[in-house]
């Protein structure tokens, strides 16, 4: 019989007024007994919704099946047959808009908790299974694999799993992209981010850093002189985008990428750091994503006063429910319905305080949200030290200037064919955010795993 | 990890080193920079590729001793290593075409311009180099902006090297004395630059200025190196790091590069005194 509570188990976290002074992480993860005893929840629908919820289609009901019988190996199994990152994914994927959006428990109460269930499964794993994937044998094929984010990672696991010899090329000292230098600790510790890359070295792939394509070295060159047969490109969002509005360029104002950057990848908030950060008092950060979150949150661990601020309502707040939730828990204040137009500085050029513009919500626009509207003389000047711009990033020109003949969009993103993620250059593919513009972990894995079977198809004709 | 196959100290606060980087030596071009971590701990800065040599498969640093990670960037020693060492980044300077150019350089902003000059030089184009410095114990590449020019002036703040006075006083005194130049490039301290810009425009002689902003990735991701250029936000790092002098907001540039002074001057004394406990 299954589990008929309306409800997901809770997620154990720590304490809200508790974790908004340290980054460890937030939330701690079921334990065995509270995971079989969700799993049980699960009906085993004939029509597996859930699956076709996720991007990368992992049999769901299967994996949850064993979880619940207690064979959490073999859940992994499951699991790692479609997502080669799934303690990754349990804490990053927005779950209520994919597999836990559809599923059939959702009806009357809560979905089944696939994102906690997920991640509980592999953090088992990492926990009892010491044996490291083994490399298969090499089927001769060399391919080069641009950026170590998720879809690069992704991209390059499943060729490895086939036996193709594999370059990671990494831009930064470290490995995992957005993974390591974009979300912070407290909601994706590294050290699991660092044995999924070693899971990767262990299956052969190798993972160069400090590489930059499109300077070090070209894809042309790459596939001259380098012997590469296909290369994939996976070099993330590119250049933050800032508003346009005076006072962007005063001490204090941060892109998010920046203040994420120096936290997670260059560690500022650990005293012995050599990275500094501003220790700011009042913080505004600008925009409504995953990444505002982040940042805001980021801030307030600092000892920062915070306030998110974001041009339409609650409803349209794009970043994951749990995220803003989170948020708000830890005592970060939302400002909703006004956008800044003016940032002011002091006579050292340092920020003072902000103007906001008051709006209201009007038609929808092409994106289907209701286009927010000011109104006219409703402004507010607030105090603040430091203002975090997270409004999203337009692809980076260095791979699209310097490869002859790579087709891009109008805004800058890589044309691809989209069952294939093929480039107009031949041999060379794309996915992630250097194709859509900035989206989610699990898209960008999603058109890893595109990309790596369209290369196979195309490396095993040639 | 990256090598130091050389050291020289070219004077008491100026380093030069030549590290195996075959990778970058086979790209690198004047104007260009790199980015370097000490060691594992260390912050990520941008340095400019003051040389290269693509058959060795070296680049060449020169670099001033001015707070913790140049501190501890100069104790380390030939045959030791560079933990990362990235590029080349930025855009080459833009040499083309140019018939007759002046190349003003101040203190270590000299070892910036002296790879430009010397490429102008062996491209054809006449160059006059003016450098700057405070003293004579401060001067750095006098032979080398010597053989690459076909006129070399030589300043000093005290009076003690070439002539008493500033590069601005140079230029202006060349120009007026009926010098015409296709293009002035300019590399040194900001204020230096912006006045360099500032005669310059008075006489309608296009320039190019080089800029050091703070840096993270240098790669077009953090934004931290954005400045404005004609009223429009650039990023150094994807975008420059030359720009169009007279377009160039400095003392935008000045506040933004103060962002951290606090901090730098802290972790500056503590690195030096963490070498003088280890003595």
């Amino acid at each position: 019989m299954p589990n008929m509570m309306p409800t997901k188990h809770p997620m154990p976290s720590q304490e809200p007024d508790v974790r908004n002074r340290n980054f460890s992480e937030v939330a701690l993860g079921y334990d065995a007994e509270t995971a079989i005893d969700e799993a049980k929840r699960c009906l085993n629908c004939k029509q597996k919704f859930c699956v076709s919820g996720c991007p990368v289609r992992i049999d769901i009901p299967a994996f949850i099946h064993e979880v619940a019988e207690g064979r959490f190996e073999e859940a992994y199994q499951i699991i790692n047959l479609s997502s080669s990152l799934p303690a990754v994914c349990g804490r990053v994927c927005p779950q209520e808009s994919q597999c836990e959006g559809v599923c059939v428990r959702g009806k009357k109460g809560e979905p089944v908790a696939i994102g906690r269930l997920e991640r509980f499964v592999a953090d088992w794993h990492r926990a009892h299974s010491a044996e490291k994937p083994a490399a298969p044998a090499p089927n001769g094929h060399k391919v080069a694999v641009i950026g170590s984010g998720p879809s690069g990672l992704t991209c390059a696991g499943d060729l490895a799993k086939k036996g193709y010899k594999v370059t990671v090329f990494e831009a930064l000292h470290l490995a995992g992209g957005v993974l390591v230098y974009g979300i912070p600790e407290f909601r994706l510790p590294k050290s699991i981010v660092q044995s999924e890359i070693d899971n990767l070295t262990a299956l052969g792939v190798d993972v160069e850093t400090n590489v930059v394509i499109g300077r070090t070295i070209t894809i042309d060159e790459l596939m001259e002189q380098y012997g590469f047969e296909a290369v994939f490109i996976g070099s993330g969002a590119g250049l933050p985008k800032f508003m346009n509005i005076p006072g962007e360029n005063l001490k204090g104002v941060y892109s998010a990428n920046e203040f994420l950057t120096r936290i997670n990848l260059m560690k500022a908030y650990q005293p012995d750091s050599s990275t500094p950060i501003q220790h700011a008092k009042k913080v505004a950060v600008v925009g409504g994503g995953n990444v505002a979150m982040d940042a805001a949150r980021c801030a307030k661990r600092l000892g920062a006063d915070v306030t998110i601020v974001y041009r339409r309502t609650e409803e349209e707040l794009p970043a994951r429910r749990e995220e803003v939730e989170h948020a708000m828990e830890e005592g970060i204040v939302f400002r909703f319905l006004e956008s800044p137009i003016a940032i002011h500085g002091d006579d050292q050029g340092w920020v003072r305080s902000i103007t906001c513009q008051k709006m209201e919500l009007g038609e929808p626009d092409a994106s289907g949200r209701r286009r927010p509207v000011p109104i006219e003389g409703a402004e507010e000047e607030t105090p603040m030290d430091c203002v975090i711009m997270a409004l999203g990033t337009s692809p980076n020109p260095l791979i699209k200037t310097t490869t002859k003949g790579l087709e891009t969009q109008r805004w800058g993103g890589i044309i691809v064919e989209e069952a294939t993620g093929q480039t107009s250059r031949e041999g060379v593919y794309a996915g992630g955010d250097a194709v859509t513009g900035a989206a989610t972990v699990i898209l960008a894995m999603g058109a890893g795993k595109t990309a790596a079977a369209a290369i196979d198809d195309y490396l095993s004709k040639k | 990890m990256n090598k130091i196959l050389k050291k020289q100290v070219l004077n008491p606060t100026v380093t030069l080193m030549e590290v195996e980087a075959p990778l970058i030596a086979r790209k690198a071009e004047p104007g260009q920079f790199i980015i370097l971590r000490v060691d594992e701990a260390g912050e990520r800065i941008p340095l400019t590729v003051a040389d290269f040599d693509r058959e060795k498969g070296t680049v060449t640093i020169i670099f001033q001793v001015v707070g913790a990670t140049t501190e501890k960037l100069n104790h380390l020693e030939e045959g030791g290593f560079i933990h990362d060492f990235v590029g080349p980044l930025g855009r080459p300077t833009h040499t083309e075409g140019l018939k007759k150019v002046a190349v003003v350089g101040g203190g270590v902003g000299c070892a910036i311009a002296y790879p430009v000059a010397k490429k102008l030089h062996e491209q054809g184009t006449e160059v006059h180099a003016i450098t700057g410095f405070r003293s004579k114990d401060l001067v750095i590449l006098e032979d080398e902006f010597a053989s690459h020019s076909s006129r070399f002036v030589r300043m000093s703040d005290d009076g003690s090297w070439g002539e008493k006075g500033l590069v601005t006083d140079a230029l202006r005194k060349l120009i007026e004395s009926g010098e015409t130049y296709d293009e002035v490039i300019t590399i040194g301290p900001l204020i230096m630059m912006k006045f360099v810009c500032a005669v310059t425009k008075e006489f309608g002689i296009k320039t190019v200025a080089s800029m050091n902003p703070i840096m993270i990735d240098g790669t077009g991701m953090c934004g931290g190196c954005r400045l404005t250029v004609g009223g429009q936000t650039k990023f150094a790092c994807v975008d420059g790091p030359e720009f169009d002098g007279h377009e160039i907001d400095f003392d935008e540039a000045m506040a933004r590069g103060r962002t951290y002074q606090p901090f730098e001057r802290k972790a500056y004394e503590e690195t030096c005194n963490l070498f003088k406990e280890g003595n």
